[in-house]
């Protein structure tokens, strides 16, 4: 079976010590930060990439791989025991789960969701070992024409994706587009937008975009209002569940991971609308629905597998077509690029070992994110009662030092300041900084696409319609936006998106 | 103000689109445009322009005729001592160099919250000093220059 020996080969470079450690501290760091409400994977991930720089390109990978896995699970655990989710994805799972809490059942929604993630992230991790190769399989037969229509499509669903006036979403997704044109243009070197200054010949450095909209931008919101938080700390009860427990939660889990699992791929954040999602299946099948909102163990153990079977599987687009299905895995393909890699379907024929060695640590990751996320609850609890105004100091000067060392260009450190105003008034004025940084990641991409396949078809657009895998991701786009804006579904999806919320 | 209903979020939201539409929009002017055979490094980003003025329309003209969300309280505090932390940050640390532009940095971000203590707010910023000094100049071995040209003696 070349599938085993191929996971062989992955373990071997995963299991190497330097990169158990690498994976190690990503996890952990990923954990903390998750834990810590206030700042986010995203945020995180961009902090920390410069810091990866030093290292090789498979264990920078996969510590960054760490980080993110490790936020999912630390989301949840503030979810829990705060009723603050860390990561939106583990928003779902504070409904539930707060309520086990306050009934004293702490420690095993704590228990339901580590399991539940672990079990997960295992089927998931299989399933991009399976399905990632006959996929780059296919998309070594796309074009230009086939690459722009894609990511059109890719940019429409984040636009879907995302909260609140789908309007104001494609107004972002273009805002972006364009933000990332700033730069030298790469087939005539004609400077565009930089306004004369020469530090942004290169484009703005997508770091600084990402810590200011994401990273500085929350910073801005906690400000707001300093009020203390509650933390359920007293009553955690014996950790491991009953056998009837473990009964219970079988089939939660396992909806939740298929769930999840088709969900993930999907472009502009799967691992939320996986968490809902499974949520709604669990309590449209519960015998007593009642139960939900009130402590149903459901509630967390579907939730919980389906936004970290989602986290796993949104891995397959990064890796088959270079194409990120999420902010976190545009700053994955970021992250490949500075590391002189190419994302996209040469990756797994190039690079092996980088391949498979990603895919192997992702089940390491969750193993160890399991043996240390238990024994370790005490100690996040403890980190959850240090005081907000200690934090963001720190934050900041971490944003500082990671942005200034991607190129030591101090232009960037102001383009941080911009980006932070930028992203609390768009906050502000609810406009979704996700659709932002995705448009901002694929636009100089969708741009060469366009005018590569323009040159090839000898100018004649009728090129991405006639091509046939082409017109059908175009079509399906096209389906996708003419279905939000239909006003019954519009309606059910500002539902689903409060009902989030809540 | 007008009696008259309007979601005064999306119409700034709307209008400050529109603005950067015109701003992009008039940047593009300078470019060439090209053909759609052979396009000039403006031809797209003036489509883009052209597409967000639109949106920025709608949204603006949809604003009036519906009540809208408040907009709540703002971080004038936070916008004031935030922001400049990592342009402070900028402007400093190949002059002063990385140790003392990052003690200041961390001292200004402290005071965006009205609960840091002045003490506090020193001891947190020589530890962060501290510990990242030793993490990514020693540790990483990232190229800065501890201390630099203006604090030469």
């Amino acid at each position: 079976m070349e599938l085993f020996s191929n996971l062989a080969m992955g373990f071997s470079v995963a299991g190497s010590l330097a990169n158990l450690a690498f994976c190690l501290i990503g996890v952990l760091l990923g954990t903390l930060i998750g834990v810590l409400p206030g700042i986010g994977a995203t945020a995180t991930i961009a902090m920390l990439l410069p810091i990866t720089f030093q290292l090789e390109p498979v264990s920078s990978l996969i510590m960054l791989a760490g980080i993110y896995y490790g936020a999912q699970y630390g989301g949840s655990t503030t979810a829990i025991l705060i009723n603050m989710p860390g990561e939106s994805s583990s928003a779902v799972t504070a409904i539930d789960g707060y309520q086990m809490a306050r009934k004293g059942r702490a420690g095993t929604a704590l228990a339901v969701a580590a399991l539940g993630s672990f079990f997960a992230g295992t089927v998931s991790t299989f399933l991009v070992a399976i399905f990632a190769p006959p996929l780059t399989a296919i998309a070594l037969k796309f074009g230009a024409a086939e690459y722009f229509s894609l990511m059109v499509l890719g940019l429409v669903m984040s636009v879907a994706l995302a909260h609140g006036s789908v309007l104001k979403a494609l107004a972002m997704v273009v805002l972006g587009l364009l933000l990332g044109m700033v730069g030298t243009d790469i087939y005539t070197g004609t400077p565009r937008f930089t306004m004369g200054i020469t530090q942004y010949a290169d484009g703005l450095n997508f770091v600084a975009l990402a810590v200011g909209v994401f990273g500085i931008a929350e910073i801005l919101r906690n400000l707001e209002d300093e009020t203390d938080r509650e933390v359920m700390t007293k009553n955690i009860n014996r950790l491991l569940p009953t056998r009837d427990e473990l009964r219970q939660m079988i089939g939660p889990v396992l909806r939740g991971t298929g769930v999840g699992s088709v969900l993930g791929i999907l472009p502009g954040g799967g691992a939320i609308l996986a968490s809902f999602a499974s949520y709604t299946v669990e309590k449209k099948l519960s015998k007593n629905p009642r139960e939900f909102g009130q402590g149903a163990l459901a509630g967390v153990a579907g939730p919980e597998s389906a936004n970290n079977a989602g986290a796993q599987t949104s891995f397959i687009p990064l890796l088959t077509l270079g194409i990120p299905a999420n902010p976190v895995m545009a700053l994955m393909i970021g992250a490949m690029i500075i590391q002189g890699i190419v994302p996209g379907p040469n990756v797994v024929s190039e690079q092996p070992e980088l391949f498979w060695g990603i895919i192997a640590s992702m089940w390491i990751g969750n193993l160890m994110l399991v043996v240390l996320n238990l024994p370790l609850i005490g100690l996040w609890v403890k980190l959850l009662t240090v005081p907000y105004f200690v934090l963001f100091p720190i934050i900041m000067a971490m944003c500082s030092i990671g942005v200034y060392s991607v190129a030591s260009n101090t232009f960037d450190l102001y383009a941080v300041a911009f980006f932070g105003l930028l992203g609390y008034l768009m906050s502000k004025l609810r406009c979704e900084p996700a659709p932002l940084l995705l448009g901002f990641v694929l636009g100089p991409l969708l741009e060469e696409n366009l005018r590569r396949a323009m040159i090839l078809s000898r100018g004649d657009a009728s090129t991405f319609v006639t091509r046939p895998i082409s017109a059908l991701l175009l079509l399906m786009a096209l389906g996708v936006l003419v279905l939000v804006f239909l006003p019954q579904i519009r309606k059910r999806r500002d539902e689903v998106f409060t009902e989030s919320d809540a | 103000m007008s009696t008259k209903p309007k979601d005064s979020t999306d119409l700034a939201a709307g209008l400050l689109l529109i603005a950067a539409a015109a701003f992009f929009g008039w940047q593009t002017m300078g470019l060439p445009i090209g053909t759609s055979l052979r396009m000039g490094p403006g031809y797209f980003p003036m489509v883009l322009s052209i597409i967000l003025f639109v949106l920025g329309v709608i949204i603006t003209l949809k604003s009036f005729g519906r009540e809208g969300e408040a907009f709540g309280r703002i971080a004038w505090r936070g916008i004031l001592f935030i922001l400049p932390a990592p342009i402070f940050f900028g402007l400093t640390v190949r002059g002063l160099g990385f140790v003392p532009a990052l003690f200041f940095t961390t001292l200004i971000a402290s005071q965006a919250s009205i609960r840091m203590k002045p003490l506090h707010a020193l001891v947190l910023a020589v530890a962060v000093t501290i510990l990242s000094t030793l993490i990514f100049s020693y540790g990483l071995g990232l190229p800065f220059r501890r201390f630099g040209p203006w604090v030469q003696f």
